[in-house]
């Protein structure tokens, strides 16, 4: 299993990949596995403001749904369109084509509390 | 938790193994949907050993067996399988089972691995006719092998001439080297296939050469996760989620395995309620909104009234649209009625359609 050294992760199976002010977000190569087949996911908060562990989305595998939480507060840019036709990709590419949500950070104090890969790595037993 | 004789088996594949009905079993091994596929279009193969097998003897066992399941067991004769359930006394249903005709005097009964112990008390509790009752499940394992492709899979393991089986039939000989082997026409899936019942010792050895056998077919292990989306996609019902203690046979559909031509435990209030109608009825339904319905999640009219609640949801792999089953009240049961399902506090509009969802 994957855990690239460059992103931020949550506790929460999420990863951010930061850029200045701007974060992308998904969800962890350990997430898509435990989920399963990844039919579809919900966001309908873009444009939308939302404090840190707020709740943006959902993700619905065949055999069971999951929210999605923010790791930071922002402001939700951009969703990724691309998983609204092709959810597997989050489960094929979770890291990259499967990316879900682009936010502007409100406050990036907050990027300390987020977990380094080998913190991340921890906290799942890996 | 229990484990079956193939449980290390799974675990070397890499399976993801989870408790089910206290047992340690396998989910999944490449993926649900691909493995549904699997067996849709090719052949799979699923370690069940987990459900039960009783074995019912004695001059008496085709009377007992009237008295204690809903299905007419005299229309058996040696070597047919019923699909058939254990009615209770409050309009409810104990488990739902196949009852296989060995011979006039003995019969062997296939019920859910969740049921073992309250099955056994019930039937012996009913047992006024002095049949013997045995409980193999602990001694037998059990193979579906299902899909379209499973009798060019395994023609070659067996004396069985497996292209002539018909649909809930069984013969028993010798398979993988194995003797006294059941080869049963049945199964969980809707794809065809058979289901193989065979001593623990021998489960290796037969899990082996079955994937031997079937390796130009492409033959692959299937976990229980595609066994429940192959299974509702045909509407059948799951116990504990779609039929239970509560729910009767009329109200789920099943007043075809319900016979009123013999007498049986709650034989006048299942009449009752065929000749007047129920309050409730289990329907099939596609999303027409997106959301993907799931057990427990309340159904509901326009109004936004609660008119009953999803016993089973899922994604469907072949239609690839979300479908669900639940109990609700008769007048939106029809196929065509628009309903509401309450998915994580939206409402989402759903249409009731005929069973089969997948024809």
């Amino acid at each position: 299993m994957d855990f690239p050294k460059e992103l931020k992760y949550t506790k929460d199976h999420e990863w951010v990949r930061i850029d200045g002010d701007v974060a992308w977000v998904g969800i962890t190569d350990f997430a898509q596995s435990e989920l399963g087949d990844i039919v579809f996911v919900e966001i309908d908060t873009e444009g939308e403001e939302l404090d840190i562990e707020e709740v943006f989305g959902s993700v619905e595998a065949v055999k069971t749904v999951s929210d999605l939480f923010m790791p930071v507060s922002g402001e939700i840019l951009e969703l990724n369109s691309k998983i609204e036709e092709s959810p597997e990709l989050v489960n094929t590419d979770p890291y990259g084509e499967g990316w879900m949500i682009k936010i502007k950070l409100s406050d990036t104090s907050e990027l300390d509390s987020l977990l380094s890969a080998d913190a991340y790595k921890e906290v799942i037993g890996a | 938790m229990k484990k079956t004789a193939l449980t290390g088996v799974h675990e070397e594949l890499g399976a993801r193994m989870v408790p089910f009905a206290g047992y340690y079993m396998p989910l999944q091994y490449e993926g649900v949907t691909a493995e549904h596929h699997t067996v849709r279009n090719g052949v799979g193969v699923f370690d069940v050993s987990h459900m039960g097998e009783f074995v019912v003897s004695g001059e008496q066992a085709e009377a007992f067996l009237q008295k204690v399941t809903s299905n007419d067991v005299s229309k058996l004769t040696d070597g047919k399988v019923q699909y058939s359930c254990l009615p209770n006394e409050d309009g409810g249903i104990v488990d739902d089972l196949l009852v296989y005709r060995l011979s006039g005097t003995e019969y062997m009964l296939v019920v859910n691995a969740s049921n073992i112990s309250k099955d056994w008390d019930w039937l012996q509790q009913h047992n006024s006719f002095g049949v013997t009752l045995k409980d193999r499940s602990d001694e037998i394992s059990l193979l579906a092998v299902q899909g379209p492709k499973a009798t060019e899979a395994l023609q070659s393991l067996t004396n069985i001439d497996l292209s002539s089986m018909k649909y809930y039939t069984f013969e028993k000989g010798t398979f993988a080297g194995v003797e006294d082997v059941i080869v049963s026409a049945t199964g969980y899936t809707g794809s065809g296939g058979f289901e193989i019942y065979f001593e623990n010792k021998h489960a290796e050895k037969v899990w082996k050469a079955v994937f031997e056998a079937g390796a130009p077919q492409d033959i692959k292990p299937i976990g229980l996760g595609a066994r429940d989306t192959l299974r509702m996609e045909k509407g059948f019902c799951l116990y504990g989620n779609d039929i239970d203690d509560t729910t009767s046979p009329i109200e789920a559909g099943l007043g075809w395995i319900t016979k009123f031509s013999k007498d049986f435990i709650n034989k006048d209030e299942l009449l009752a309620q065929k000749e007047r109608g129920t309050d409730k009825r289990l329907v099939g339904f596609e999303m027409i909104d997106r959301g993907i319905p799931r057990q427990s999640y309340t159904i509901q009219n326009e109004k936004g009234e609660t008119i009953g609640r999803v016993t089973s949801g899922t994604q469907s792999p072949t239609l690839g649209k979300a479908i669900g089953m639940g109990y609700i009240n008769p007048d939106l049961a029809k196929p065509g009625s628009i309903i509401y399902i309450e998915v994580r506090n939206k409402s989402l509009k759903a249409e009731v359609v005929t069973l089969p969802f997948v024809k």
